[in-house]
């Protein structure tokens, strides 16, 4: 049986809103083994910005327990929660989150500057790997400025990537990109995928389920449809078909 | 978190915002620079005029006749005659904190020499006037004890008296000049003084011995003034002490009477003048200090925007790792590096300003080691404190809220 790398009990989230208790998430439970690509789906409201936040240890349940690697995170304090970042997650954002003006190595050398067991020549050479991986090899210097979206995501990706995290979470990755630089991102998290990394993808378009190996649907802070999925498309077939650009 | 990486973070950021952060730091440049500027010229005034009081004598002592009381009549000072020569010889044996001491009388008269002539003061003493007032002969020679014995008609005179008698540039050494009716023969010259900060002309005078003054001039046997130099400025009120006690003995003044003398010394003026200075000083600081305070709240500002500005990024730094003190640290660091780089380049604009304002308006400065160091640590501090409010802002995010804010 293969590790497992999370796993949720009956998670609940309370917010107070005014006078009103907003119940965000009403008993999650599931959990996902090493090398799962995830993705979770549901409306705005349905509570899955309050899972990703739970899942990356942004936020805390009010009530359940949720175990990241075999660590319990619901009792941990702030700054515990922060190493726990820094060593096992990866974030990839719907917008980047690039700092400006700042070149693609030192975009991605950034969460090992959190890390200070990590020398200067360590984090230099794991990001330039990172960078490999997502195939930007050639563009160490760039800045981020001067990169397209794609580029940009796939910065993310590597920053993502550069801590050998347990999961990396992926909030809505492809939808700031046209559609063919979405597949070209889908193609890169198959990659990744393949090569046995545990993804986890909130998303609200139901097309980029096809391309994940189980879907996660929430509706009103309840899950809904949990299945594996067993025909997985391959987002670079799918690339293949689309018609060639004009430059 | 390691301190160097936090430290490489804070300079990555300062050096994206260039133009903003050399604008922030100008507050403090310009603080710092006028605080050394405004301190320099402070205290550079208050030691020249400490030098000019030093120059007049600073440990001089003067000591005049006092009024007295006659029959209910109240007699003006200068009529009395209670000064002797006695006095003056008493005071040079008895006393262990004077170290010169001369008698002084004086006639104010025209100096005639040809054609010329001019109104100045003869003023009639010995050879340690010369130390006490720091009169250096330029030309020529002093006269002699001999001289002062025998009563001899001989004088040095000031420049400004040369000036007004020879103004065909003749050298007035061994020429006769005459005092009123007296004929004084020049026997030196005296080195330039120029004018004292009271205005007064210190080379506008003739310097004869005083029995010549007294018994071919004036026709008088007690002195007008008896002036002497303390061993030191620090030792004055000791040596007035002892100069009021002997005087006292010799005029036989019971313990009830006033004294019928009166000793003053430069060190009123010289504590009046400097107290001057040292106000003007702190107003310039004052002045300096506030612009210094303005820039600390430009620093403050700037913080605070950046931190709204950089919401986002704070949040991406928390979400991958960075604790709340991280945070703390690098917009700490921020302000304390834009507070001490401003601080550094303001000490050189400052001592520059300085420099500059000695040159073109030929005022006198002086940099103080310890303003320099002041006003620099001011600005750590300042940087210190004016960041801690918009870095604990940051650190405080929540950085859920912080990597969606728009």
């Amino acid at each position: 049986m293969k590790k497992e790398v999370i796993r949720l009990e009956n998670i609940r989230r309370d917010f107070q809103v005014g006078d009103e208790t907003v119940h965000a998430l009403r008993g999650i439970s599931f959990s996902i083994t090493e090398g799962e690509f995830v993705t979770i789906m549901g409306t705005s409201g349905s509570g899955k910005s309050t899972l990703l936040n739970t899942l990356g240890c942004l936020d805390t349940p009010t009530s359940g327990e949720y175990y990241l690697d075999g660590v319990a995170v619901r009792t941990m304090d702030k700054n515990q929660r922060a190493t726990l970042r820094n060593r096992k997650i990866g974030f990839v954002f719907q917008n980047y989150n690039l700092l400006p003006k700042t070149t693609a190595i030192e975009n991605v050398e950034l969460p090992l500057m959190y890390n200070p067991s990590c020398s200067a020549a360590l984090r230099y050479q794991k990001a330039v790997e990172a960078l490999k991986a997502v195939g930007l090899g050639d563009r160490l210097l760039h800045k981020s400025n001067q990169m397209s979206g794609g580029q940009m995501q796939r910065v993310a990706i590597a920053r993502a990537l550069v801590n050998d995290p347990a999961v990396i979470l992926a909030d809505e990755a492809t939808g700031n990109l046209d559609t063919r630089t979405s597949f070209e991102v889908l193609v890169l998290f198959q990659q990744l995928h393949a090569a046995g990394r545990t993804i986890i993808f909130v998303t609200h378009n139901p097309e980029i389920a096809q391309y994940s190996s189980r879907n996660i649907t929430l509706r009103d802070g309840h899950i809904t449809d949990d299945t594996p999925n067993p025909h997985i498309l391959s987002a670079a077939e799918a690339l293949a078909h689309f018609p060639k650009q004009e430059d | 978190m390691n301190f160097a990486n936090l430290f490489k973070i804070a300079l990555k950021a300062l050096s994206n915002n260039k133009l903003r952060g050399f604008l922030t730091m100008l507050g403090i440049i310009i603080g710092v620079a006028s605080v050394i500027t405004m301190l320099a010229i402070g205290q550079g005034s208050k030691r020249s005029i400490q030098a000019e009081i030093s120059e007049m004598g600073s440990n001089m002592i003067m000591i005049h006749p006092g009024g007295d009381m006659r029959g209910g009549v109240r007699l003006d000072a200068d009529d009395m005659e209670s000064l002797k020569l006695e006095d003056l010889e008493d005071i040079q044996t008895k006393t262990r904190y004077v170290t010169y001491i001369s008698p002084s009388v004086n006639s104010a008269g025209q100096a005639i020499y040809g054609a010329n002539n001019t109104p100045t003061t003869v003023y009639g003493v010995n050879l340690d006037y010369l130390e006490i007032r720091r009169y250096k002969v330029e030309d020529g020679d002093t006269f002699s004890d001999h001289d002062i014995k025998t009563a001899a008609k001989v004088c040095l005179i000031g420049k400004t008296v040369v000036d007004e008698l020879f103004p065909n540039g003749e050298n007035p050494v061994g020429k006769v000049i005459r005092f009123g009716t007296i004929p004084l023969r020049i026997v030196g010259v005296l080195q330039s003084k120029g004018y004292n900060s009271m205005g007064m002309d210190q080379d506008d005078l003739i310097i004869a011995p005083y029995t010549t003054v007294q018994k071919r001039i004036l026709a008088i046997t007690h002195l007008q003034e008896i002036v002497c130099s303390a061993l030191s400025e620090d030792y004055t009120q000791e040596a007035i002490d002892e100069i009021s006690e002997i005087l006292r003995t010799n005029h036989k003044l019971k313990a009830s009477d006033e004294d019928d003398f009166s000793i003053r010394s430069q060190q009123e003026l010289a504590s009046m003048l400097t107290s001057t200075t040292d106000m003007m000083t702190v107003l310039l600081a004052a002045v300096a200090g506030i612009s210094l305070l303005v820039g600390g709240i430009g620093i403050m500002n700037i913080m605070y925007v950046s931190v709204t500005e950089r919401t986002r990024e704070i949040g991406l730094r928390m979400s991958i790792g960075a604790k709340g003190r991280d945070i703390l640290a690098q917009f700490l660091i921020e302000s304390i590096l834009i507070s001490v780089t401003g601080g550094l380049i303001g000490v050189l604009f400052g001592i520059g300003a300085a420099i500059v304002v000695n040159i073109v308006a030929a005022f006198p400065i002086y940099i103080q080691p310890w303003s320099v160091f002041l006003s620099f640590a001011v600005c750590t501090l300042t940087g210190v404190f004016f960041g801690w409010y918009p870095a604990q802002k940051a650190a405080m995010l929540d950085p859920i809220e912080a990597i969606r804010y728009e």
